[in-house]
């Protein structure tokens, strides 16, 4: 299995070298794409067996002839990243479907192609490595990989400052994810994964949890350390935007899970207490950040950050059950977090990919210039709305079902026996809650101006439906968005092995529950069956409209809107996307983004126009890195004069340096 | 197990059957506060007849999202309405659908609404659309804070559960629940597009929310809406009634009398309720649109508060 696992990533590496040469005809490109899809493909399938068939007794890992001198090189699926393998594959095929039609819009694709299989490669490294040395080196050229992508349209400013934020933060959490690595690995240990988890290297667990989450949890996204996510993930293009948002971040919540829950040794309680505190701010702010987007592409990067965080409460959860010896109660939040890993891939791809198609056929990113898309791209439209049904947390769809299991263990947390979780708990179940309100906002915004309403340009009244590809990729994910709603059942199930390899226990099997309905605890205490209630629904409609078309007048006549009797043929007089955000700006924003709305208005006489001005801060970005701007530029400054010293100087510079460090071993030792 | 399911669809036919009265007798009981005759009680069955008799005007540009959408919000909140006991506990879809169910569909009904307020691209469509989202980002929350207590207590997120353990020797007073009950009425109003959150009688106001986003509906169209938003209102008070008053209501499985004796118990509940909700309603002006996330969030900060309560309270084992 591994040995097909790694060869395809071999020929995803091998692709991302022809990629150079095909990028320069289109159907080269083309042909690329198509490739990477169907390797992705078997990737998948090859994850899913492995994740599937009952565990063989020593499958041997691949060990590959390169590596350090002192560690191997180890590649091979356990569970953990089979699962996780899974969710990634599949949505980098249905991308890649997309991409052989929307690729073919890229302005230069020799600037995109060859990165793309290389990411993917990438990506898949970081999941097949068992050991650390292969994991860092996945890791960082996953990083790099999506960094060439991010700044693939280098001519605009703003790409080029998100890339160079992307690289900073990248750099910063590598590092992190080094230093936990050497810790776990301690002063003589192996860096394979087996022998770390042999050597339990007691007393450095706490240390590897907040690295972990400041390493793996910049790349997913955390606040504070979110900031530049939204920038990055919209700079790329469409496709790649899919895959950073929806599976890259994915990624980074396996490294957390690796290194918290497989590498770290038994949590202590306190240890829910940071992941708790910076996933419920994360899910909160990152929602609100999303509304006060008018960008769609920004939109949707944002939100990642509010359903990373609804991933991390899970997972915060999970750790303060196994703590305590809850097992059941543990594995129900484990599984709600990984079902939420693998929702989240599905419906943020969805709606990147919608985004992409909207922007190939307008031109536009800005909601404020679109409208009216429904009926010009109506395949589009259908499988966004069902994408922003899904990610609003909604049944029937399949986002609802993994907040509905994280609610339910929050529901179990009264159990605990420590008060700091337990003062702690509700309040984040009263964050969860608000933000998915919130989300069912950002997405009635982000679906109601873009597609519904009359176009705001003649670019969205010009739109023309996007191409084959793009719309069988997308009506696919939109399927999988529903069945992973009506079928919860078999999802969990097939998740279940992840639950065990972490925590040692496992959610009862939820195939022998009938009709299809998923019992986390116990029947009597809570059960959902999304199958019945999608049935129950669509019987509902269907009677209803079959009962009003039997006794109802038939008459439908098309006229002008009715607006109260004061139509106004101007569609800048529609609800904009600043306006809808409005009241929910002046009641979060006003704390959150110190929003100061400014009106200026004329002498009365003076036919000069009216203008409102909105002013938001991103507060995170003022208390926390301006300062550390400043300081770096401060000392940038300051050493900038060693620039221009004689050499006798630069001599007894290094001789000094040199002194000291000598000092400093002598005293060491 | 056919007996069950013939009690589950008769809850169903019940519900849907009782919504228009509910609003009529609300109107009625309105009228008479304020010294009018008012309409029949039968009022809203009349106007749902009439409206579906007209014909449908609807704007140049709707799309299909406008025209299915009546239908589908309609469906969500009746499968959210048939789950919420009435006269007996035990209901059989409780198993499918819990409490959590129950406030998320209520959610994608009002999801779609606000999307069919924005399809015809006029500002009355958006601006209700707007302040609806807005005041369910605080009313959502409060609600299944409320859900949270109550669960916590039954240790079931089941309505029916929850419920039954109501009529039960267990349950007994307590803060969290007086809390929570305090939370789920402002929710109740303020999702229901009552006074002071919202007019449901206002037209042609800038005041106007739910109205606001129906604003282009007619005819058959904004019957079923009107149905739907009738039907809302009978959800709302049964739940707070097999919560709070659990009296009378039949268990599982009980036989004929008792059905009766709590079909008569239902009617009498609603009809406190409808005239409790109504004084309050005539008592009181109409809040300013911002004003209401204070009013509503009161209820989320008791929600939150019966919650943790809650959790302190109990011993770990």
């Amino acid at each position: 299995m591994s040995q097909l696992a790694a060869m395809s990533m071999g020929v995803l590496l091998v692709l991302a070298v022809l990629g150079i040469f095909a990028a320069r005809r289109p159907l080269g490109s083309r042909l690329i794409y198509a490739a990477c899809m169907l390797i992705c493909s078997a990737l998948a399938g090859i994850a899913l067996f492995a994740l599937l068939a009952p565990p063989s007794p020593v499958e041997a890992a691949l060990e590959l002839p390169v590596g350090l001198p002192l560690g191997r090189t180890l590649l091979a699926f356990d569970p953990l990243s089979a699962a996780f393998a899974v969710i990634v594959n599949v949505a980098s095929a249905i991308v890649s479907g997309y991409a052989i039609g929307h690729g073919a819009h890229a302005r230069e694709p020799q600037r995109v192609v060859p990165f793309y299989p290389a990411f993917i490669a990438a990506m898949n490294l970081v999941l097949l490595a068992q050991d650390a040395f292969s994991f860092l080196v996945g890791w960082e050229f996953m990083s790099l990989a999506s960094w060439a992508l991010v700044v693939s349209d280098h001519a605009s400013a703003d790409n080029r400052r998100a890339a160079l934020v992307y690289l900073i933060m990248a750099t910063g959490g590598a590092l992190t994810l080094l230093l936990a690595f050497g810790l776990l690995a301690g002063a003589d240990g192996g860096y394979a994964f087996e022998e770390i988890r042999r050597a339990a290297e007691s007393g450095v667990g706490p240390i590897v949890l907040i690295l972990a989450l400041v390493g793996a949890g910049s790349k997913a996204g955390l606040v504070p350390l979110h900031v530049w996510l939204p920038l990055a993930h919209p700079a790329a293009p469409s496709h790649v935007s899919a895959l950073m948002s929806g599976v890259m971040t994915k990624v980074a919540v396996y490294g957390f899970v690796r290194l918290v829950f497989d590498l770290a040794g038994p949590p202590s309680w306190w240890w829910s207490v940071p992941v708790l505190v910076v996933a419920g701010i994360t899910a909160l702010l990152g929602v609100l950040y999303a509304l006060m987007e008018h960008d769609l592409k920004r939109l949707l990067a944002y939100h990642t950050v509010e359903n990373i965080g609804i991933i991390f409460i899970g997972l915060g959860l999970a750790l303060a059950f196994e703590a305590n010896g809850l097992g059941a109660a543990a594995a129900l939040a484990f599984a709600a977090a990984i079902f939420h890993v693998l929702n989240h891939s599905l419906f943020k791809s969805l709606l990147f990919l919608g985004s992409g198609a909207v922007l190939n056929a307008t031109g536009e990113r800005d909601m404020e210039h679109l409208g009216g898309l429904i009926h010009r791209m109506p395949v589009t439209a259908l499988t966004f709305l069902a994408g922003c049904i899904a990610i609003s947390a909604l049944p029937p769809f399949n986002g609802f079902v993994s907040e509905w299991l994280t609610f339910q263990a929050i529901l179990l947390s009264p159990e605990l026996p420590q008060w700091i979780p337990r003062l702690l708990v509700p309040a984040i179940g009263a964050t969860l809650a608000c933000s998915a309100a919130l989300a069912a906002a950002c997405f009635v915004k982000a679906f109601g101006m873009t597609f519904l309403g009359r176009p705001r340009s003649p670019a969205a009244s010009g739109a023309r439906e996007t191409d084959g590809w793009s719309q069988s990729a997308m009506a696919l994910l939109a399927l999988l968005c529903l069945l992973a709603g009506i079928l919860p059942g078999f999802v969990m199930d097939s998740l279940q092995p992840v639950t065990q390899m972490a925590l040692g226990t496992r959610l009862a099997p939820q195939a022998a529950q009938p009709w299809f309905r998923i019992v986390p605890i116990d029947a009597s205490r809570s059960a959902y069956n999304g199958l019945f209630v999608c049935v129950m629904i669509l019987i509902g409609a269907a009677a209803t409209a079959l009962m009003v078309r039997q006794f109802a007048s038939h008459a439908l006549r098309r006229s002008a809107a009715w607006d109260c009797g004061f139509p106004d043929a101007s569609p800048a007089t529609q609800y904009s996307a600043g306006s809808f955000a409005q009241p929910i700006r002046r009641v979060f924003g006003s704390v959150v983004f110190r929003a100061r709305e400014r009106v200026v208005m004329p002498k009365p006489g003076d036919t000069a126009v009216a203008r409102l001005h909105v002013e938001l801060r991103d507060t995170v970005w003022d208390a926390l890195y301006v300062p550390v701007i400043r300081l770096v530029e401060a000392i940038t400054e300051r050493l900038n004069r060693m620039q221009f010293l004689t050499i006798r100087t630069y001599l007894t510079l290094v001789f000094a340096a040199l002194v000291v460090l000598l000092i400093i071993v002598g005293t060491w030792q | 197990m056919i007996r069950e399911w013939l009690t589950q669809l008769a809850q169903a036919a019940l519900v849907l059957g009782l919504a228009p009265l509910l609003s009529g007798a609300t109107r009625t009981i309105r009228a008479r506060l304020l010294r009018r005759r008012g309409p029949s009680v039968l009022q809203p069955y009349r106007d749902l007849l009439k409206l579906i008799r007209k014909e449908v005007v609807i704007a140049e540009n709707a799309s299909w999202l406008f025209r299915a959408a009546p239908y589908v919000i309609f469906a969500t909140t009746w499968v959210a309405a048939a789950v919420v006991p009435t006269f007996a506990t035990g209901l059989t879809w409780s198993a499918a659908a819990d409490l959590i169910v129950i406030v998320a569909l209520l959610g994608t009904a009002r999801f779609l609404l606000a999307l069919a307020g924005l399809d015809v691209g006029t500002s009355f469509g958006g601006i209700g659309s707007s302040r609806e989202m807005m005041f369910a980002s605080l009313a959502e929350p409060a609600m299944l804070m409320a859900v949270f207590t109550l669960s916590l207590f039954a240790g079931s997120t089941q309505l029916s559960s929850i419920s039954a353990y109501m009529l039960g020797p267990q349950a007994g007073l307590s803060i969290s629940l007086a809390l929570a009950l305090v939370a789920l009425i402002i929710v109740s109003i303020g999702e229901n597009a009552r006074i002071p959150v919202d007019n449901p009688a206002t037209h042609l106001e800038l005041t106007m929310v739910h109205e606001a986003m129906i604003l282009e509906y007619s005819g058959r169209h904004l019957a079923v809406i009107e149905a739907a938003a009738a039907l809302k209102l009978v959800l709302y008070l049964s739940l707070i009634a097999c919560v709070f008053a659990p009296w009378g209501t039949a268990v599982a499985g009980a036989g004929g009398v008792a059905y009766a004796i709590g079909l008569g118990a239902y009617a009498i509940k609603l009809t406190v309720l409808a005239f409790l909700l109504v004084l309050f309603e005539t008592a009181i002006a109409k809040m300013r649109v911002f004003r209401v996330p204070e009013f509503l969030g009161v209820a989320l900060m008791l929600g939150l508060l019966g919650t943790i309560l809650l959790f302190v309270s109990r011993v770990p084992r």
